[in-house]
């Protein structure tokens, strides 16, 4: 026999690849079928959010953040809500936060529905997709007639949210919540105990503990790895201290224990969006100074002065006070957190956004090395990657 | 709430006094604002205070959360690297802070935190901070063969080269930028609510002009 040659080949996955999740380029160094390195190419969906934040009004900013993570908008505008509101020194009354804690959490499940069943069509089961899609749609209904948009909301202001919750929306999504539980209950059958899906994911990228502190993970893939914190429970921020919820936690930091994790997270939010709906303080959703919320409608007919404080509010915005912070909430995907600057004028200095799936996608190298090609999309499906976020 | 808050600053007034007892020639300034402490410590010992930060049994902050930039071009060392970190185990977040200019380099902290890696990546690509012994210094976030930092502050909104796809050559060609109009930066700042600087015009009032 012959002396043969054997040379490490280089894949290039993506960017155009159903299974990269967007616009992911990952640079493959292979071993015959085995990865050795992989080296992920980002940047191609890099829109410089950032720098546009920095010639914009503080209100002009706040669509740029539901661009981000377009799957969860509404959680991604809590985090900079919550910054300006610190900086401010803003308390928002019980009847927004509410509504915060309702929309942040049906923003959960919306993720966790396209992440877990996208997860699961990477690895072969088409189904759960298509029937993920329509519980997403009926959530995007509500988001519509609260906000009047299906995905960039702009719904969460600084002081509140932008406007009451219609006559009726509330009955309407507790309907949905009591019908939900008979899609979970489908959907785990389906997928939570199939053998492929099994086969795919049990004991695939085990992240151990010390791995994910030393990464930065954060969410549900911290949770996978056993450690149990979140941010709604340990750094509660609107009312999140008054609700009742468990955070679930997984044993070996797996594929399919992310995968789980998730998959309780959504009934988790489920009970949380219950009890919103069931203790929804009456009031005011945003706050009355006229400095920083918008007069009403009814009130600009008549007074002038709410007609100029409309007018200046929607030209020049409202002045922050110098001084920097951090405001971090627990997105579905993990910490997203805001670092904001200001330097006392009406547009932020420096407005970083610290999206969790960055250092998750980092990840992606020490946890494909040694597995076989196919796995490597596991890995993606199950860090719940979403481009937006990751490029900013 | 405030109750939790106050716990907090007082964790934090020890925190901040367990680092300067131990680098007391590496801090520079600290702040507390906010409920959040910022410590502005010396380039040269940043490895030492984060490893300190994340392995002590005091502080435990082993997640890095974030490293960032920012521009202040009328200083004189005109950046500040920005290090968000998070203890867990004491329910913390921390900030620390050096300052550099485009040519010093800020030693790496890739040995203490993995995660850095790509955040100093960022940093580069983002502002031109050099990070001394970084394992991969390549761009992060733009486009290849992209020239020029993007979120300097001296660096325009509208960036110095467009792309569009050639019919005739067919391929995506680069070219400068062309504003079929000018790019519009309004400055809304009027005395609405009494700003505190002197808009033009004013010094005559005072009858300086």
């Amino acid at each position: 026999m012959s002396e043969q040659k054997i040379k490490n080949m280089t894949l290039n996955f993506g960017p155009q690849h159903p299974a990269a999740h967007g616009v992911l380029r990952l640079v493959l160094e292979m071993d015959g079928e085995v990865i050795e390195r992989a080296d992920p190419h980002i940047g191609l969906l890099h829109r410089g959010t950032e720098k546009l934040i920095e010639y914009k009004t503080y209100i002009q900013a706040t669509p740029y953040f539901d661009r981000l993570d377009y799957v969860a908008p509404m959680n991604q505008e809590h985090a900079y809500c919550l910054a300006i509101e610190k900086l401010m020194g803003i308390e928002v009354p019980k009847r927004a936060q509410y509504i915060r804690v309702l929309y942040a959490e049906m923003g959960r499940i919306l993720n966790h529905l396209l992440n877990l069943t996208a997860f699961a069509l990477d690895v072969g089961a088409m189904t759960p997709l298509l029937w993920g899609f329509e519980e997403r749609e009926k959530l995007m209904e509500f988001y519509e007639r609260a906000s009047g948009a299906r995905l960039h909301a702009n719904y969460f202001r600084p002081g509140g949210v932008a406007a009451d919750l219609p006559a009726g929306l509330l009955d309407d999504i507790k309907e949905w919540c009591d019908n939900y539980p008979k899609f979970v209950k489908d959907f785990d059958k389906l997928l939570t105990g199939n053998r492929i899906f099994k086969q795919r994911t049990v004991d695939i990228g085990i992240v151990s503990a010390e791995e994910a502190f030393d990464w930065g993970f954060t969410g549900p893939n911290l949770r996978a790895s056993g450690i149990a914190w979140d941010l709604r429970k340990s750094q509660p921020y609107d009312s999140y201290e008054e609700f009742d919820f468990d955070i679930p936690v997984g044993k070996n930091g797996d594929c399919y224990d992310r995968y789980l994790v998730r998959f309780e997270e959504m009934n988790q939010s489920l009970s949380i969006m219950q009890q919103a709906i069931a203790n929804m303080p009456d009031g005011p959703v945003i706050v009355e100074n006229n400095k920083v919320a918008p007069p009403s409608r009814a009130d600009m007919k008549r007074s002038m002065e709410a007609l100029i404080h409309h007018f200046k509010l929607f030209t020049e915005g409202f002045h922050v006070p110098a001084g920097e912070c951090y405001a971090a909430v627990e997105a579905p995907k993990g910490e997203f957190g805001v670092y904001l600057v200001s330097d006392g004028s009406n547009r932020p200095y420096r407005c970083k956004i610290r999206a969790p799936g960055f250092p998750h996608l980092q990840g992606i190298d020490f946890m494909s090395k040694g597995h076989m090609l196919a796995d490597v999309v596991a890995n993606i499906g199950s860090l719940d990657i979403v481009f937006g976020e990751i490029d900013r | 709430m405030s109750e939790s808050l106050s716990e907090n600053s007082v964790a934090l007034t020890e925190l901040k006094e367990l680092v300067i007892s131990h680098f007391a020639k590496d801090v520079i300034e600290t702040a507390f604002r906010y409920g959040e402490l910022t410590i502005v410590v010396k380039r040269d010992a940043i490895t030492r205070i984060l490893t300190f930060l994340r392995d002590d049994a005091g502080c435990m902050f082993k997640q890095l959360i974030d490293i960032c930039g920012v521009d202040y071009p009328e200083r004189n060392e005109r950046f500040d690297v920005v290090y968000h970190l998070l203890s867990m185990k004491h329910n913390l977040r921390v900030r620390i802070k050096v300052r550099t200019d485009e040519e010093t380099p800020v030693p790496t902290v890739v040995p203490v935190f993995s995660a850095a890696n790509w955040f100093e990546r960022e940093a580069w690509d983002m502002y031109g901070i050099f990070f001394a012994d970084h394992p991969d210094p390549r761009r992060m976030l733009t486009d290849y063969g992209f020239e020029g930092h993007p979120l300097r502050k001296d660096f325009p909104l509208s960036g110095y080269v467009e792309v569009r796809y050639d019919d005739e050559q067919k391929r995506v060609v680069y070219e400068p930028v062309k504003l079929v109009q000018d790019f519009r930066n309004f400055d809304f700042e009027s005395p609405w609510e009494g700003i505190q600087r002197v808009l033009p015009g004013d010094e005559k009032a005072e009858g300086n002009a």
